[in-house]
């Protein structure tokens, strides 16, 4: 089932949430919806759930447009919130049903989704707790649970793994994966390793309009406009003298003997640099091509809004940033 | 709507609110009624239910909002409007359903006194003697003065985050649209009795004698159902 979003605009007050974003998402289809903070993620799926009315522009769900048949649309589409309320004082079994009720499951129909959602999210064990009781990674199973309840052919994921530990988040990707296989899915994330690991296909906006929408693969190969390489020598280097080395276009120092050296066009610095040390006699304690990561793909399309510190140094690809 | 009614009410029953409610309800009722010699009509000589159906809207006027004050307060607070709204829903399902999820409550706590009725019918000199009608106009009065004030509360619930607040607000339009504004009525010269009829207690009064007019229960359905209708429009707008 597909998902149009065309020309969606929101405006708070006078403050331009969204402006005249437009994309589409084919059946089937995972992709990664990508942003800093306050990009107008929540915002976009907001109005998707038909939770928040757009100022201008549609959305598009399985044929429906969500303004004028909003019960036809939230039948189709299951959604986690980005804060995942959930009723605290209920059990979790107890949720779960009053949830699937309102899809229009009954009797028989209902106790067996619910007992597959049970298994499905790894509740078994917690299924007779109230939720208050539940730590943060399994009410966002729960939550989970709730958003799949009635086999929704469309699921919208509100950055479904913030505040997990990394066991939990393997889990919870592991699982949006496997029921993905015949869904159409978009989450939003600030994991970008998530993104590479799931999606099909990213879409980044920064403050309220589209700056990316492509395929993971051509988005990485089209950035890739200079090549950088982290160097460690053994003992002090000019640093005037790396800048004299044949297409090295800029020379960072990170700190000690070690330096991250951005070079012209897509040559690699490399063996450059082998011969450099060697001439001089001095030893080489490191030296590694940084590959071309979503991160900085990222960074690329919204740097504007990051904060400095992270600039002089691309996160690792496990990294979360820090403020975005 | 069911589903939110059988949530809500369910939520009642597990949250004590319910238990704590007609528990106060009964004891500040039968104490008035039986034990305290100003109002008891042990000592009122006259086998009436006078006691319970003047007083009883008092009551209500406190208990009601306590009932209602959380249900879309607390929702906004936690964030799960956003959950109930991205469901297959009408805005109406989840009003109506919070109203009468509310309502029974008041009706359940109405119930017992009921035994108030059967006591005074056979205290009665000579026994049976008592006004069955306008028990009845009453009962039918109470109960639908006590759906108003459900109405009244989950609006003022609707219009804040806040319990305390919707509490309060509660409380006061209930107390204004009952009395107040039949107090008010005498300042207003010729438009009096138009002041008088927009309040509950000309159609409350009116009902308890035992003639259930069409236009008192007009009255009370329309007062509902546009208290409902505005609270309608206030949780659509929560974006």
């Amino acid at each position: 089932m597909s998902l149009e979003i065309r020309h969606l605009t929101k405006v708070y007050g006078n403050q331009k949430a969204l402006n005249d974003i437009s994309f589409s998402v084919r059946g089937g289809e995972i992709v990664g919806f990508l942003g800093p903070n306050g990009a107008g993620k929540s915002t976009t799926m907001k109005i998707t759930t038909g939770f928040l009315q757009a100022t201008a522009g549609e959305v598009v769900v399985g044929g429906f447009n969500v303004m004028d048949q909003p019960i036809q649309v939230k039948r189709i589409i299951g959604y986690l919130p980005e804060h995942n309320p959930l009723y605290q004082d209920m059990y979790v079994h107890e949720h779960l049903s009053f949830v699937g009720g309102i899809y229009g499951l009954t009797a028989t129909g209902l106790k067996q989704r619910v007992g597959a959602m049970i298994e499905l999210c790894g509740l078994s064990r917690e299924q007779n707790k109230k939720i208050e009781e539940l730590s943060k990674g399994y009410r966002q199973r729960v939550g989970l649970a709730q958003a799949l309840i009635h086999d929704p052919q469309v699921l919208i994921l509100d950055e479904p793994t913030t505040g997990l530990d990394p066991n939990q988040i393997v889990e919870i990707r592991k699982l949006i994966k496997e029921i993905s296989l015949n869904k159409t899915v978009v989450f939003s994330t600030h994991i970008m390793q998530e993104v590479q690991a799931i999606c099909d296909r990213v879409i980044v906006i920064n403050k309220g309009e589209l700056v990316a929408d492509d395929k993971l693969v051509n988005l990485l190969q089209h950035e890739s406009k200079s090549i950088s390489v982290e160097v460690e020598f053994e003992t002090i280097v000019d640093v005037a003298e790396l800048r004299s080395l044949t297409n090295v276009k800029e020379v960072i120092s990170l700190g000690g003997n070690k330096f991250k050296l951005v070079g012209e066009g897509d040559t690699d610095l490399r063996p450059e640099i082998f011969k450099f040390s060697s001439e001089r006699k001095i030893s080489l304690l490191g030296l590694k091509k940084e590959d071309v990561s979503l991160e900085s793909v990222f960074h690329e399309l919204t740097a504007e809004s990051l904060v400095s510190g992270i600039n002089s140094q691309v996160p690792s690809p496990n990294a979360q940033f820090p403020n975005v | 709507m069911l589903h939110i009614f059988k949530k809500e009410f369910t939520s009642f029953l597990n949250s004590l609110i319910a238990y704590m409610v007609i528990a106060v309800f009964l004891t500040g009722i039968g104490l008035l009624m039986w034990v305290f010699p100003e109002t008891s009509v042990l000592d009122y000589g006259f086998a009436d239910m006078d006691t319970l159906f003047s007083l009883g809207p008092f009551v209500f006027i406190f208990l009601v909002p306590a009932i209602t004050m959380k249900s879309f307060a607390e929702e906004k607070k936690l964030g799960t409007l956003e959950l109930l709204f991205t469901k297959p829903l009408t805005d109406w399902d989840i009003v109506v359903g919070k109203f009468l999820a509310g309502f029974l409550l008041v009706i359940i706590a109405l119930l017992p006194t009921l035994v108030y009725y059967f006591s005074i019918v056979s205290l009665g000199s000579p026994a049976g003697n008592v006004d069955t009608p306008g028990v009845i106009g009453s009962y039918v009065g109470l109960s639908l003065l006590g759906g108003v004030f459900c109405s009244i509360g989950i609006f003022a619930s609707s219009i804040t985050p806040n319990q305390i607040v919707a509490f309060i607000l509660a409380a006061f339009f209930c107390f204004i649209l009952y009395s107040g504004l039949d107090s008010f009525s005498s300042f207003f010269g010729s438009q009096a009795l138009f002041i008088k009829q927009l309040g509950i207690l000309y159609h409350y009064e009116s009902i308890s004698k035992g003639l259930i007019d069409s236009r008192d229960l007009l009255y009370f359905l329309s007062v509902i159902s546009l208290t409902l209708l505005l609270t309608k429009i206030k949780v659509s707008q929560h974006n």
